[in-house]
């Protein structure tokens, strides 16, 4: 499946509990460290230097993947991972809008109380 | 990317008055921009609905956890309706916690919500002990590299 063919089911979905739930783990968090500061990696390269098992590693792949946070492309006999910011740029919108909600609601609490 | 949102804001008023503005359920409507059902009591949940100009439509529902007088105030819940077009119900419920101080002119308030990515800050600080490179400095790496993109 090409990434243009998946995109649009996260985006119907609106929300972006499925993107912050695969964030929420450290070993997938710094996958996507890895991910997004080089270059497409393959499942050796990424289970280079950790503790885990390369299917361990491969089960967290797979969970950014149905985020849309990464991408699987092959190669010949080799999978590679690459990183799609667009989940995060999604994500990292939300908590700007929330965070610019609250800016509101305090200027309002502040007129409330100090008038 | 930062998981919580942190505000800090100076008020001039005591904090008997802020306690009250935002413990109150009318009063808290009132600022917040919601008519609540009824009042705030730790365990039960809190519903009303939303007031403000075109997000009438959308429901309020949090739980009440904490309400330690004049010191911390706290729900679990969807508190804000970002885009009238969007669902939010399925957001994982974070949690906004409201903590007074005393201050020489007032009261200084802070807000934090957070659960965004559903792990306890306590957990996030061991990842951040055990994780090369440190969970703070990943979370900046990728932030970084996501403000690049437009």
């Amino acid at each position: 499946m090409s990434r243009e063919d998946r995109r649009p089911v996260t985006r119907k979905r609106h929300t972006n509990a499925p993107g912050f739930a695969a964030l929420g783990d450290e070993t997938r968090l710094s996958l996507v460290a890895k991910l997004c500061s080089g270059q497409p990696c393959s499942i050796s390269q990424l289970t280079h230097g950790s503790r885990l098992t390369r299917q361990a590693i491969t089960k967290h792949l797979r969970v950014l993947e149905s985020a849309g946070i990464v991408h699987c492309r092959r190669t010949g006999r080799e999978s590679r991972f690459e990183f799609d910011p667009e989940p995060m740029v999604e994500m990292k919108r939300y908590l700007n809008l929330v965070s610019e909600q609250w800016d509101q609601a305090l200027s309002r609490l502040k007129s409330f109380v100090e008038r | 990317m930062n998981h919580t949102i942190e505000k800090r804001i100076e008020l001039k008023a005591p904090v008997s008055r802020i306690w009250r503005a935002l413990t109150d359920h009318r009063e808290f409507g009132e600022w917040f921009g919601v008519k609540l059902d009824g009042p705030f009591v730790p365990g039960q949940i809190s519903r009303g609905q939303i007031t403000i100009p075109g997000y009438q439509h959308i429901k309020w529902e949090a739980v009440v956890q904490k309400m330690e007088p004049e010191r911390l105030f706290s729900f679990t819940g969807h508190p804000h309706a970002v885009d009238p077009q969007i669902d939010y119900s399925g957001e994982t419920p974070t949690l906004v916690e409201f903590r007074l101080e005393k201050t020489a002119a007032g009261t200084l308030l802070v807000v934090t919500e957070s659960g965004f990515d559903k792990i306890p800050s306590d957990r996030r600080l061991e990842a951040f002990r055990e994780n090369e490179g440190g969970w703070t400095q990943q979370m900046k790496n990728i932030e970084s590299y996501v403000a690049r993109r437009p």
